[in-house]
């Protein structure tokens, strides 16, 4: 029998994983932003099992819109990209200092 | 009855066996498009699982709208791009230790919070969908377009905003490109264009050639 707690346990390690590649992955924008997506999807699927588990539709809803601004994000986020790759045509963080943030 | 109810824990198990791999396949690859292919697998494994909670209309959405728009839009960057793959690697080891640390410690962090032992014995319960007599997309579609019809428009403005950012962000202009303009073709004026010239007809001074002597050494 599926409980509440094998789909937050699954998000927690998806998570975990996805704050991970973002340490291991420094330098590579591009897994940057899957990690980020990683995330979305750990959080996603929490949502959809509160929703199940609360008799709740506004978890998935919500999920629904995360959706939505998930597809805006990277959409904007490659365009940068490859915006970035014109100009410095590198994708590596660490070369990309110009603002000496 | 119980057999049916093991079968789902078996399938929870596979797709999330497959899952948590295919996640950890896109942090490590050393290659970005194998890395973008595992995310899909990681999506459409989720997307399952998504299934299996009974989510049918959300798990479809994730395989179109994820699978089918975006992730295919990272893979076309990625390989549009010429990246270096082994500059990019370079860190890789020095923060693995780093990495895995802080991962570790927040997954026992967050396994402690939902206390699993506790957990445990919650089932998911009767699907509320089903309940009301519904099915899963008619009851998420009842409240998207009701109760929350503003938030949904504004999804859709920020969609839009999304498509018109990146148009805008991407349009290179050229400046030398050469563009015809239709307005300015049309309203010309012939004397801009030409201008007639009267002059009398003279005959031009024909030179006087002194080819005497190459002709000579021709032959």
């Amino acid at each position: 029998m599926i409980t509440l707690s094998h789909f937050i346990v699954l998000g927690a390690i998806l998570f975990c994983i996805a704050v991970a590649g973002l340490f291991i992955n420094r330098k590579n924008v591009i897994v940057l932003l899957m990690a980020i997506e990683l995330m979305l999807l750990a959080v996603n699927i929490n949502f959809v099992a509160f929703s199940r588990f609360n008799h709740d539709v506004a978890g998935q809803v919500f999920v629904f819109f995360i959706l939505t601004v998930a597809a805006a994000e990277s959409a904007i986020g490659l365009a940068i990209l490859v915006l970035l790759f014109r100009n410095r045509s590198t994708v590596n963080v660490a070369e990309i200092d110009s603002m000496k943030g | 009855m119980i057999n049916l109810q093991v079968f789902e824990l078996v399938c929870f198990y596979a797709f999330a066996v497959i899952t948590v791999g295919a996640a950890l396949a896109v942090i490590t690859l050393r290659n970005t498009v194998h890395a973008v292919l595992a995310l899909v697998l990681t999506f459409f494994s989720t997307a399952c699982i998504w299934m299996l909670a009974e989510a049918e209309f959300l798990a479809i959405a994730l395989i179109v709208v994820y699978v089918g728009a975006v992730m295919v839009l990272f893979l076309f960057v990625v390989m549009m791009l010429d990246i270096d793959q082994e500059k990019l690697r370079e860190g890789f080891v020095k923060f693995l230790p780093v990495g895995l640390i802080v991962a570790v410690v927040m997954l026992v962090e967050m396994l402690a919070l939902i206390g699993v032992r506790a957990m445990h014995a919650q089932a998911m319960g009767v699907n509320p969908a089903t309940a009301a007599g519904q099915s899963n997309t008619a009851w998420l579609g009842t409240a998207l377009y009701t109760n929350y019809l503003l938030p949904f428009e504004i999804a859709a403005l920020i969609l839009t905003v999304g498509v018109v950012v990146a148009v805008a962000l991407t349009l290179r202009q050229r400046h030398s490109a050469k563009y015809q303009m239709a307005s300015e073709q049309v309203s010309v004026n012939p004397r801009d264009r030409i201008r007639i010239v009267k002059m009398d007809a003279v005959r031009p001074v024909e030179p006087v050639v002194a080819a005497a002597p190459e002709q000579e050494s021709k032959p």
